[in-house]
């Protein structure tokens, strides 16, 4: 694992950043305990099992959890075990709890918001005391190429939506950072389930400008056979599977799929994205729990971008945000800069390296802005303000932030930046031209992979929708070809 | 419990409807299985043993885990035996990882069941009761149903098998009672598979784990304990989309499934007393359905007759009594006859009135032929 450390002046600093479970072996040990336990450890292979070998034994010799005074801020979850005998505490069968004279309520929420993990400041310039993953120059340059193709698709997409070429579409304009960073810290072998704003994903893994024009067309070259609208991309040889459009479905199936790859003893995780109103459907809370009891590797990738359609995040939950839902599951989270494409790579990889190794399911919420509309059949200045709009554009924008500090370290130019735009512009035009004139997929694939088989139903059904097309021919899309 | 009234009537494997109505075997927690241990064996020389409907699908279960290593058996309370027993004695053989309980969460479980299902294992769900399906029907509906086909055949979750005890007990009122097959016959891309007794089931299970499609399989779970008959100890299979003419006549034609069909065959016995000849066919699998089969029948029967517990609004009654209605209008000889359940929630002590019980299927039987 190689962290590097950034002129850090405490360890203990990084780790509260990273370890829910700090803030208990801190005020149980006072510090001092931990430090040694800390600085000999941290730099093994497994920077982490500090926090699960010290936190089970000190488990072991007991715990409290008093819930905090009203008025108090900070909720204190353990405390020494000389109050812990048979008349003080609890066995029941979810374990032993302590008993307590105070009917003290846990506050709704910890007073002090969940710290965002950040590397790099809006100028592009690391941040004093972060610790990040070093990134070389080849994969730099190739996160942000990928960032600006990303960029470009949506805005060529949009227009030819606009144009009527295509009938839907949908930009990741804004999540530029958590599409390509988190895909650059992942492996090719881990599983990605996609809500549907993640295409960054599918590009990094090497999806062709040609595959996403083909489905996007609905052609005989859409792998989706021109079933499903446009951006439903899936790729088996790429390990992601198709995007559906209802909410929050792929979350239980990622624990299924890390449930397999945990059964095969394979070096890879199931990795799954949602929105913030994602987190709202019970199936992210069942997925939540389902994984955290069977200890499966999966990374749930939340893209709080602060919108869900026209609802903000202040009408989807009262909680701070979608980070504090994991430790109710018993699932290690971290909240992140969504636009900062190093704080992503970084987090990615860390939760990455915890979900294999200690085969257990990880939460990220990254904090971003939906820049672009929801989709093309929205207008976002109906319900927010241009002005917050052109503020995340411009000031927060995570492409702009990474070109910053790629360009400080010298991996990036001005003329790279021109000739790539270009590049991009004339490789996409191109596609769209050829996926626009390839004829769409045989009308054979209306009936097809419904089953595995072809039942009689659909024979019949067939059979007598080619009498229809004979007779009225002129009811039907002449560019399907029977 | 129950031992007593358990017999083996015909090749159906069937209980009388006496039986049925007189049982109370409605139960939530069985402290352990009761399997009769009579081994007898066939004319081909394989063992079989005289077992009942829970004990048979826990057969089938014991060897879709022993022949396929990928496949998985999970759900809520399944790890010590399930609370209608199917699962007895899997996870002290298989392991605590292959069969295993999962939280209190239907759509949790069936979309677990997808993923385990997409990366090419037998994910066999259990829902505890049919009643309580529904938090997953997104998942079955939107997804398992779809999985395939939204994404050109590169991926699929055939392998995910929900089984799902339905139907009336007796004593289970509103949500230990239900029928729900209909809505989920309107849903391509899954199949839905009902069996009427220990052999079937045992042979439907196996080819429902093992067919390459998503399955719903609905077991009676009122006949868990009551059906006994001979089945075969071996592994076997029973085709899928089959149906099966379960007794020959010439007057009319009688649809169903499942539990329902000892009822219906009750009728048939009564009716054969004042001279109609009825034939009974058990349809198994709801989609995709065996049309030809029942076809074949009504044409030369000229009567048709559907019966399910299930309200008859909306019913899966409906569907087949139009699509017979479409393939041999010229030879009906009368108005195709629906017995099923009212169209209300299913009551607890109304029960017997909400019931389609042997008398309104022999009284829809006579007036349907002297029609």
């Amino acid at each position: 694992m190689a962290f590097w450390l950034s002129r850090s002046r405490s360890i203990t600093n990084l780790l509260e950043k990273r370890i829910g479970l700090f803030k208990i072996l801190h005020e149980r040990s006072k510090g001092s305990l931990l430090h040694s336990r800390i600085s000999g450890e941290f730099i093994s292979k497994n920077p982490h099992e500090f926090s699960t070998k010290s936190a089970a034994a000190f488990l072991a010799t007991g715990q409290r959890f008093n819930s905090i005074k009203t008025g108090e801020q900070q909720v204190e979850l353990a405390s020494s075990d000389e109050d812990d005998d048979e008349n003080q505490a609890l066995d029941f069968p979810g374990g032993r709890v302590a008993f307590t004279s105070q009917m003290n309520f846990i506050s709704e929420s910890s007073g002090k918001r969940v710290p965002c993990y950040r590397v790099l400041d809006d100028d592009g310039y690391p941040i004093t005391d972060t610790i990040y993953e070093q990134v070389s120059k080849e994969v730099a340059v190739r996160m942000y190429s990928g960032m600006v193709t990303l960029q470009i698709m949506d805005t060529i997409f949009y227009e030819t939506q606009r144009q009527g070429r295509i009938s839907f579409y949908l930009t990741s304009n804004g999540e530029e950072a958590i599409n390509i960073a988190s895909a650059a810290a992942l492996s090719p072998d881990d599983v990605v389930l996609p809500q549907y704003r993640e295409p960054g994903v599918l590009l990094w893994r090497g999806f062709t400008l040609q595959e996403f024009a083909n489905q996007c067309f609905g052609n005989n070259a859409d792998y989706g056979k021109g079933r499903q609208m446009p951006i439903h991309y899936g790729s088996q040889k790429h390990n992601y599977l198709t995007v559906s459009s209802p909410i929050a479905t792929q979350l239980p199936q990622a624990a299924g799929v890390a449930y397999s790859l945990k059964m095969d003893k394979k070096d890879a995780c199931a990795v799954t994205y949602m929105g913030d109103g994602g987190t709202s459907e019970g199936d992210f809370h069942a997925a939540l729990n389902v994984a955290a009891v069977m200890e499966v590797p999966v990374i749930f990738i939340c893209r709080n971008n602060g919108w869900a359609i026209s609802t903000p995040v202040t009408e989807q939950f009262r909680s701070d945000g979608v980070v504090v839902k994991g430790q109710a599951y018993g699932i290690r989270s971290i909240r992140v800069d969504g636009n900062d494409a190093l704080a992503v790579y970084s987090s990615i990889r860390m939760a990455r390296q915890m979900a294999i190794n200690e085969q257990r399911p990880i939460l990220v919420e990254a904090l971003t802005y939906r820049v672009g509309h929801h989709s093309t059949s929205d207008d976002s200045t109906k319900y927010r303000a241009v002005n917050e709009i052109e503020h995340w554009r411009a000031a927060r924008n995570p492409v702009a932030r990474f070109r910053k500090w790629a360009q400080s370290n010298g991996w990036w130019s001005d003329e790279d930046e021109s000739e790539l735009r270009s590049n991009i512009r004339k490789q996409l035009l191109q596609a769209i031209q050829l996926a626009d004139k390839t004829e769409k997929p045989l009308l054979a694939n209306l009936f097809s992979d419904v089953y595995e088989d072809h039942p009689p139903n659909l024979q019949e059904q067939e059979k007598s929708l080619r009498e229809t097309i004979k007779k009225h021919p002129q009811d039907y899309p002449s560019d399907v070809p029977l | 419990m129950a031992q007593s009234l358990v017999r083996k009537i015909g090749r159906l494997g069937l209980i009388s409807a006496k039986e049925r109505n007189s049982a109370s075997l409605y139960v939530t927690k069985i402290r352990s299985a009761t399997t009769t241990t009579t081994t007898t064996t066939t004319t081909t020389g394989e063992e079989s043993k005289s077992i009942n409907l829970f004990t048979a699908i826990n057969q089938a279960l014991h060897i879709a885990l022993d022949t396929d290593p990928r496949a998985y058996v999970f759900g809520e309370d399944v790890s010590f035996g399930g609370v209608f027993r199917c699962t007895t004695g899997l996870a002290d053989r298989f392991g605590k990882s292959r069969v295993f309980n999962t939280p209190l969460c239907e759509q949790g479980i069936v979309g677990f069941g997808i993923g385990l299902a997409a990366m090419g294992n037998r994910a066999i769900a259990e829902i505890q009761f049919a009643d309580y399906i529904f938090p997953a029907f997104d998942q079955i509906v939107n997804e398992a149903a779809k999985f395939r086909y939204r994404s050109g055949n590169q991926f699929n979750c055939g392998g995910l098998t929900i089984r799902s005890p339905y139907g009336a007990v007796g004593h289970g009122g509103h949500y230990h009672s239900q029928s729900p097959e209909a809505f989920f016959c309107h849903v391509p891309g899954i199949k839905v598979v009902i069996p009427r007794s220990p052999q079937q089931a045992k042979g439907l299970l196996l080819s429902c784990i093992r067919d390459p499609n998503p399955v719903v399989f609905f077991e009676p779970k009122w006949l868990y304990r009551l059906a006994v008959e001979e089945v075969p100890e071996n592994d076997y299979m029973l085709p899928l989309s089959e149906a099966e003419v379960i007794r020959e006549g010439t007057d009319i034609t009688l649809v169903g499934w499942g539990a329902q069909l000892s009822i219906m065959e009750q009728a048939c016995t009564e009716a054969e007393k004042d001279g109609i000849s009825c034939e009974l066919i058990d349809l198994k699998t709801l989609i995709p359905w065996d049309k030809e089969t029942v076809v074949v029948s009504v044409r030369k029967t000229g009567r048709l007759l559907v019966s399910h517990e299930a309200p008859i609004t909306g019913g899966f009654g409906a569907e087949i009594s139009a699509s017979i209605v479409e393939r041999c209008f010229l030879r009906l000889e009368a108005p195709v006859a629906r017995v099923c359940g009212l169209d209300t929630p299913f009551p607890l002590v109304f029960e017997p009135f909400y019931m389609p019980t042997k008398n309104k299927i022999l009284d829809a039987i006579k007036s349907t032929v002297n029609y």
